[in-house]
């Protein structure tokens, strides 16, 4: 699991370690509620080798990329990018889709973000 | 025939950990000149200095080279040293193979090749010096403060106290400074004023202070001990040795919409002013921008109720010459805008204000006469929000500023303490990200907001803050809670980030002053010499040095204007001999070096010389006053006949280390 944390990190390009903990991403981010890990939980869990509950979490799918958070840290830590490189790295573990094309239909909910299921359904083939 | 002794320092490990000390004194010991070569764990150290003396007399040495720091930390020590045992001073060089080699090496083969080859150059520089002595300049016994605030008044104070007088220039119509806007001073709570006001009439009192208020320094010319000043005091429209501050001009001006800054903007005051009521010197000013008599030239009630005749429309700005011995930056610090920080919604709501402007609004002297009100509707806010660390500790840049500004844990502590002692009815939140209270009894004021007063002190940032309704939505994080929260606020407090004052950066241009990245002026050294810049006669006072809350402030003033005595108080100063000189037989008269002088130390004469055939040519020759040039070296470079020269760095000099380095 080291490795892949680098790899999130890597593509990424965001380094946790200038996280100063202030929790401005997790104030301002508008899916707090929906999480069970929040912003500035993700940044921390990256540190701290923490990918495999991180990469298992459901909330990383509520993210909606919005970029609220990137735009208010004072750090310049860019949480939104640490989680899709997390999505990135799970749609990319070979044969653990997140979501398969035919049970799309079944969860199309107004309330649900579009912008969270484009994420949830990237996959990688090889 | 030189004889030359290298003496190679370990500097405990600092050195001998990156470069083979002994290898590079055995290297050196073979070179040209060389008689003596060794090398010890500390040669600053008296055994060190001891040894330096002994091998000079021993071996008769008539050069030194020392492989050690960095010149600027013990140049002078081993100079002293080697003087004391008959040398000339400047027969020493100092080889840097610290901070200019090991520090910077990793690799200990790299390191010692390096420090050979510089400990190489020093030897081929000291083939070359010749012994040099300093003269004397003498000391004008007058200091210049710039900046009237606290720190600006107790440096005065304290010089003046030794005895020697001091100038205050201040840019505002009064001295004071921001002091005079806080309402309570942390962490004993008394009244910023009433502590502040007796210093600022000590100051007027004070035989030798003489305050300059609404002047800008214009230009600095001169050194250390000799320094020219041109001050421009501008025109006020009121004479001052007329105007009693009986302040009816201030009730009778018609023009009541100009911003009070003051209350910052929080009210209004007349065209026609005197910024409050403990002003010093308690003389009223025009604000030209705004008095319509000056605009339109009509009007003049201020001159027709004025008992003293003290109105002067036609008052021209005036340009003061003056001359001093040492000058001291105090120019203090200013909040940073809010403009980029449009998330806590200070430019949508009136509601939302910095923490000075709450000061303001707390103090009896303010616009709401010391009853909290919401700027708004004027109603009483019950739940307050405080935001910490507004633009300080960002990533810089766009974002903010990098350092934290120090004072704002202990000014929003005082605030919602302050707040839930006068208004128990209020519920008062602090958001966090750190708590920073090192200070004496800070951080048991801290906890009495929380433990006794029952301020809600939340460790998260605001997420934003949206005015709706009348109240302020804020979003904020309660990392400890692991929760978002959600208040609906009536007044949200920014503790907005400090900065230099926009007149620093031109006044250290002026200065040759250093600064750093964030326009802080820069310390001579960082822990040992803290209130000195390194332009030698330019001394640090307060916030322009770093933020600083009050106490850190006055000792710091203190500390400057101990320096300042113990300069003033010299009859000459010392100079550097190390001056530039012209060779008159190359000199073409071309006028360059005078151009480009920084310190105007150059002049050219006719002078007679001897021609060939018996004949006299009359021919035009820079020469140096030694006593102004301050060895920059400008000159030499811009001379195209290679007359000018810098005794101790001669051209022939700086080539021969070249030539050791690229052998």
């Amino acid at each position: 699991m080291s490795d892949m944390t680098e790899i999130v990190k890597r593509i990424s390009g965001v380094n946790p370690r200038k996280c100063m903990k202030c929790g401005k991403c997790s104030a301002a981010c508008p899916a707090y509620d929906e999480m069970d890990y929040h912003p500035h939980q993700f940044v921390d869990m990256v540190e701290n080798g923490r990918l495999e509950e991180l990469m298992n979490s459901k909330g990383i799918y509520m993210c909606l990329s919005c970029f609220a958070c990137m735009e208010r840290c004072p750090r310049s830590v860019e949480p939104a990018k640490l989680i899709e490189a997390v999505r990135l790295a799970v749609v990319r573990q070979q044969d653990r889709n997140h979501l398969k094309p035919e049970q799309i239909p079944a969860l199309l909910d107004p309330e649900l973000p579009q912008q969270a299921i484009t994420s949830a359904f990237r996959k990688y083939r090889k | 025939m030189q004889k030359i002794g290298v003496f190679v320092c370990w500097c405990g490990s600092n050195i001998a950990a990156t470069v083979d000390v002994q290898a590079v004194s055995d290297a050196l010991a073979k070179e040209p000149g060389v008689v003596f070569s060794t090398n010890y764990q500390y040669m600053c150290s008296q055994a060190g200095q001891d040894m330096i003396q002994e091998k000079i007399k021993e071996y008769g040495l008539n050069g030194v080279v020392v492989c050690s720091c960095s010149p600027r930390m013990h140049e002078a020590t081993f100079r002293k040293t080697c003087e004391k045992a008959g040398l000339n001073a400047y027969m020493v060089e100092i080889a840097n193979i610290r901070e200019q080699c090991s520090w910077i090496h990793k690799d200990k083969e790299t390191g010692t090749e390096k420090a050979i080859i510089l400990g190489r150059a020093a030897i081929a520089k000291v083939h070359l010096n010749a012994p040099l002595t300093a003269g004397t300049s003498p000391v004008i016994k007058r200091a210049l403060v710039i900046g009237g605030g606290i720190a600006g008044i107790q440096t005065a104070l304290d010089i003046a106290e030794a005895g020697f007088p001091v100038d205050i220039v201040e840019k505002k119509p009064t001295i004071g400074g921001k002091m005079t806007q806080i309402d309570k001073t942390f962490p004993t709570l008394d009244c910023a004023a009433c502590i502040l006001t007796p210093k600022m009439v000590d100051a007027a009192q004070n035989e030798n202070i003489n305050i300059i208020s609404y002047a800008e320094v214009e230009s600095v010319k001169g050194f250390v001990g000799n320094f020219h000043v041109a001050i421009r005091k501008k025109a006020r429209f009121v004479d001052e040795s007329k105007c009693t501050g009986c302040g009816l001009c201030t009730e009778k001006c018609p023009q009541k919409k100009v911003p009070n800054e003051f209350n910052l903007g929080l009210d209004n005051r007349r065209a026609i002013y005197i910024p409050f009521a403990q002003a010093v010197p308690k003389v009223a000013a025009i604000d030209p921008n705004y008095c319509t008599m000056l605009k339109t030239g009509k009007c003049g009630v201020c001159s027709k109720v004025c008992t003293a005749g003290a109105i002067d429309y036609t008052q021209k700005d005036e340009l003061l010459e003056r001359e001093y011995g040492a000058i001291v930056a105090a120019t203090g610090f200013e909040p940073i805008s809010m403009e980029k920080f449009d998330e806590f919604a200070y430019s949508q709501s009136p509601d939302v204000v910095t923490s000075l402007e709450f000061e303001r609004l707390m103090n009896a002297a303010g616009p709401t006469g010391g009853t909290l009100l919401r700027p708004s509707d004027g109603t009483h806010p019950h739940t307050l929000v405080f935001v910490q660390c507004v633009g300080s500790r960002c990533d810089g840049g766009e974002k903010g500023k990098p350092y934290c500004s120090k004072i704002c844990c202990m000014y929003t502590a005082k605030h919602a303490m302050l707040t839930r002692e006068k208004y128990p009815d209020t519920d008062v939140y602090v958001f966090y990200i750190d708590v920073r209270t090192p200070g004496k009894n800070f951080d048991e004021f801290y906890r009495r907001a929380v433990e006794d007063y029952g301020v809600h002190y939340v460790k998260g940032m605001v997420g934003k803050v949206v005015p709706e309704n009348g109240k302020l939505k804020v979003q904020a994080s309660d990392l400890l809670g692991g929760q978002q929260l959600h208040i609906d606020a009536d007044m949200v407090v920014l503790a907005a980030a400090i900065e230099p004052d926009q007149t620093a950066r031109p006044l250290a241009t002026m200065l040759t002053a250093s600064m750093d990245t964030n326009d802080f002026f820069t310390e001579a050294h960082p822990k040992l010499r803290p209130v000195e810049s390194p332009t030698a006669g330019v001394f640090l006072s307060g916030a322009c040095q770093g933020p600083k809350d009050i106490p850190e402030t006055v000792a710091q003033a203190g500390a400057a204007a101990a320096k300042v005595i113990g300069l003033l108080a010299k009859d000459q100063l010392t100079c550097n001999p190390c001056v530039a000189n012209s060779n008159e037989l190359m000199c073409n008269g071309c006028s360059a070096c005078e151009k480009v002088c920084p310190y105007g130390a150059i002049t050219y004469v006719d002078k007679d010389f001897r021609g060939p055939n018996r004949t006299t040519l009359r021919r035009r020759v820079a020469q140096v006053n030694p006593a102004v040039c301050q060895g920059c070296g400008a000159c030499t470079v811009a001379c195209p006949s290679g007359a000018m020269d810098l005794k101790g760095f001669s051209n022939a000099q700086i080539m021969a280390e070249v030539d050791a380095i690229c052998k």
